[in-house]
């Protein structure tokens, strides 16, 4: 006996599939993870020497204390001003003899560079809030980042972003970002 | 004149809804595909702080997270309000974050594990103490790849 076969009423379908679309509409975050990258000094060896020192002149000492201010090279300052000094200390454009020396590098694409030796010293106090801190490291690596940015259009035309792997290389190791973090201190208290 | 009748008597036929079912289907495979679940059930309050020079976390599957914050209020009255730690979904301690970080190492595969990046979303008004005491462990398992979790904010003050 040959029956015709009885359609499937796909009327609810459309039902479940809202169900689901809901489900995975409540669920779902959309956000992607940003951040500040930032790599941490490697544990100190058990039995170190004491580091030699490094000159002063390169040095550039920023403080944090519990109250939240800025003490940078020996005197207070604005957060606003800090992304253009420390990028004066990173380029020392006329070679002064107070921001840090430079030693002749062979770098890609650019032949024979003078490469600052320049260090960023952070130090913050165990009371200092976690706001002011990202701030703070927030100028400093841009003013890094502006620093290659302005190089790049300088030398290639383009911004760094927009430069291939080499050459963001190169750039890099005109202007390394070099920051680091002393142990804090408790003075403020907690 | 009786041709035209015809017309008039049917009215606007119904639309089909046929094919909503399929639009539908699209839209949740969209979300099935794009959706990530959301792997912790927060305990602490993170508000996170702004910043310009954000950089994307590549590779979710790399990072570990570590959540410092005060706690919600409905465990004010267990665990105080003092900023806390939050490992996975459990409060926890300095001293717990580097089993943390091991166990996080032993579920990936070795080739991974220098790429490995610890993810800190930390409330902006937490006091420096606390993060630095986990930097601190951090630098002790040797996971050096941080992220100082931020959200974006203009270019002018």
């Amino acid at each position: 006996m040959a029956r015709k076969l009885q359609e499937i009423n796909a009327g609810s379908m459309a039902d479940i599939a809202f169900l689901l679309l809901i489900f995975f509409l409540v669920t779902t975050t959309m956000d992607v993870d940003t951040g500040l990258v930032r790599k941490l000094p490697p544990p100190p060896p058990p039995n170190q020497e004491k580091t030699p020192p490094i000159k002063e002149r390169n040095v550039f000492i920023v403080l944090i204390n519990s109250k939240d201010q800025l003490l940078v090279e020996g005197e207070p300052m604005d957060i606003h001003q800090l992304r253009e000094k420390a990028k004066e200390f990173i380029k020392n454009p006329y070679d002064k003899p107070n921001l840090p020396e430079k030693k002749i590098i062979k770098v890609p694409y650019f032949g024979n560079y003078p490469v600052s030796k320049g260090v960023i010293s952070l130090q913050n106090d165990r009371g200092t809030s976690y706001k002011r801190y990202i701030e703070v490291q927030n100028e400093l690596v841009a003013a890094y980042n502006e620093l290659r940015d302005e190089l790049a259009m300088q030398k290639f035309g383009k911004h760094y972003s927009e430069l291939d792997k080499d050459k963001q290389a190169a750039i890099k190791k005109i202007y390394p970002q070099r920051i680091s973090e002393a142990e804090p201190k408790n003075v403020g208290g907690k | 004149m009786s041709r035209f009748k015809k017309n008039k008597d049917e009215g606007t036929p119904a639309i089909s809804t046929a094919s909503l079912p399929d639009i539908i289907f699209m839209l949740l495979f969209f979300f099935m595909v794009t959706t990530v679940m959301r792997e912790v059930e927060l305990k602490i309050v993170v508000k996170l702080p702004k910043a310009t020079e954000l950089q994307k976390l590549e590779k979710k599957s790399l990072v570990s997270y570590i959540y410092i914050g005060k706690p919600l209020k409905k465990y004010q009255k267990v665990f105080g309000t003092e900023p806390r730690i939050q490992l996975n979904d459990a409060f926890a301690d300095v001293k717990d974050i580097q089993p943390f970080i091991l166990k996080e190492r032993e579920a990936r595969n070795e080739k991974e594990v220098p790429l490995m990046t610890t993810s800190l979303k930390v409330d902006e008004d937490v006091k420096m103490g606390i993060v630095t005491d986990v930097k601190q462990e951090l630098r002790k398992v040797n996971a050096l790849k941080i992220n100082y979790s931020a959200r974006k904010r203009d270019k002018n003050w």
